[in-house]
């Protein structure tokens, strides 16, 4: 049976992780290839790197990271932030990057979803949606959810998929940092809407909010940052919890 | 020496990398000479059917893949390119394994993608392995179950998750990013 996914998301900033935390055998907790090694011990089954420098004179230290990362790491991961253009997808991609993720490009330039989906196929792109709920209707931000955009976010989602998306990384703006649960309604309502697999973000702060995700929608994954980061809770522990609670997950060797 | 296939198809760094990390010296070739001298020959791929076959014909290396004698290892669309003829721009492949490549009907989500685990295994690829372990699939189109098929992996149908013919070795999932499990998948071929 096909296991629902556990995603830890490193920001990554000049090459080092952001939020570096206090796990007893890390040596320098910055040191992304040392954070991203530790979560696939623990059984994290992709990563997500996200870059926020995202200026132009940094990219070529993101590269250098990515080939790093792909040297030492044996499971899927996914690298967004500042991807603009085809040539920025075929650096990543040459370096290593199983996928990669776009969001207010994508918006800006629709294009590029397929001509990514084009050179490395469908599998290779997510697109990004960070969402939010205006008191009537559900709505596409950009640039780190701070621009409002005209589009809806369910129409979205199905443009994205037309155009090659090979799955959608959603992310509630509402539930971001509160830690009091994913949106369930709008992750499930896209979930359903598109035939793509769905990776719900924002929110998470107990293990019972990922049962809540994964009994309630029909999300495929779910993502979090912080509570991963600050060893709040442990994915062995999310783990043994989704397993006790009949959801089907894998178990590591 | 491992020779690592070169064509127009992605992540075959990532099988490079998976190689050194157990310590093997592989090389990335298209050069036909190396190809059929190589120990081991391994053939990675994501992409699209019917470009990469057009790729694999224009530089003769459909005819050398299939006169490799030592074993030889298809991943993902490697597979689907070892067997009969694909949906995928309806392309005749390389016939090695005698089976059919379809589409998924889009009963669930496509592409399938994810960590899945397989019944049926046979065979020295699945030493050390069992049918509780999973690996990481994504693809949109399967090879059907034939009298080749060594692993079965259940999505929206059975499947075959990895077939063997002789020297012929292939899985639809990427050991090279199936962690422990892939690893150890990769050793058995590795030390056939």
């Amino acid at each position: 049976m096909l296991k629902k996914r556990i995603i830890p998301c490193l920001d990554i900033q000049d090459g080092r992780t952001v939020k570096g935390i206090n796990f007893v055998d890390i040596q320098d907790a910055g040191d992304p290839i040392e954070l991203a090694k530790r979560y696939v011990e623990e059984g994290a089954d992709e990563l997500v790197f996200l870059d926020i420098t995202a200026t132009v004179e940094k990219r070529k230290t993101l590269v250098e990271l990515v080939t790093r990362i792909a040297a030492e790491i044996n499971i899927p991961f996914t690298v967004g932030g500042g991807i603009n253009t085809i040539e920025d997808v075929i650096d990543i991609i040459k370096a290593g990057a199983d996928k990669v993720s776009v969001n207010s490009s994508a918006v800006k330039n629709p294009k590029l979803i397929s001509e990514i989906a084009n050179e490395f196929g469908n599998q290779c792109v997510v697109v990004a949606i960070d969402t939010k709920f205006d008191g009537n209707e559900w709505i596409v931000f950009v640039h780190g959810g701070r621009t409002p955009t005209p589009l809806k976010t369910i129409e979205w989602a199905k443009e994205v998929e037309r155009l090659g998306a090979g799955e959608i990384l959603l992310t509630s703006m509402n539930n971001d940092g509160t830690k009091s649960g994913f949106a369930m309604d709008i992750t499930d309502a896209v979930s359903r809407a598109v035939n793509i697999p769905v990776i719900a973000s924002g929110g998470a702060g107990t293990k019972d909010h990922f049962v809540t995700l994964f009994k309630q929608t029909h999300a495929s994954a779910g993502l979090a940052a912080s509570i991963f980061h600050y060893g709040e809770i442990p994915i062995p522990e999310l783990k043994a919890h989704l397993q006790n609670e009949k959801i089907s997950i894998r178990q590591c060797l | 020496m491992i020779a690592i296939i070169k064509y127009n198809a992605g992540n075959i760094r990532s099988v490079q990398n998976a190689l050194t990390r157990l310590g093997y010296e592989s090389v990335i070739t298209d050069d036909p000479e190396t190809i059929l001298s190589a120990d081991k020959v391994i053939f990675p791929g994501v992409g699209e059917a019917s470009s990469a076959m057009k790729y694999l014909r224009e530089k003769g290396l459909d005819k050398v893949l299939r006169s490799v004698k030592k074993p030889m290892l298809g991943i993902c669309l490697g597979l689907q390119l070892m067997c009969d003829h694909s949906e995928e721009g309806d392309t005749k492949c390389l016939g090695i394994f005698n089976a059919a490549v379809k589409k998924f009907p889009p009963l669930d989500k496509v592409p399938h993608m994810g960590w899945n685990n397989f019944t049926n295994i046979k065979g020295e690829l699945f030493n050390g392995i069992d049918i509780n372990n999973d690996v990481y699939y994504v693809h949109s189109y399967y090879a059907e179950l034939s009298d080749e098929t060594i692993a079965t992996c259940n999505y929206i149908q059975p499947f075959s998750a990895a077939m063997q013919k002789n020297n012929f070795y292939a899985t639809q999932f990427h050991p090279e990013k199936s962690a422990d499990v892939g690893a150890q998948i990769l050793k058995n071929f590795l030390s056939l």
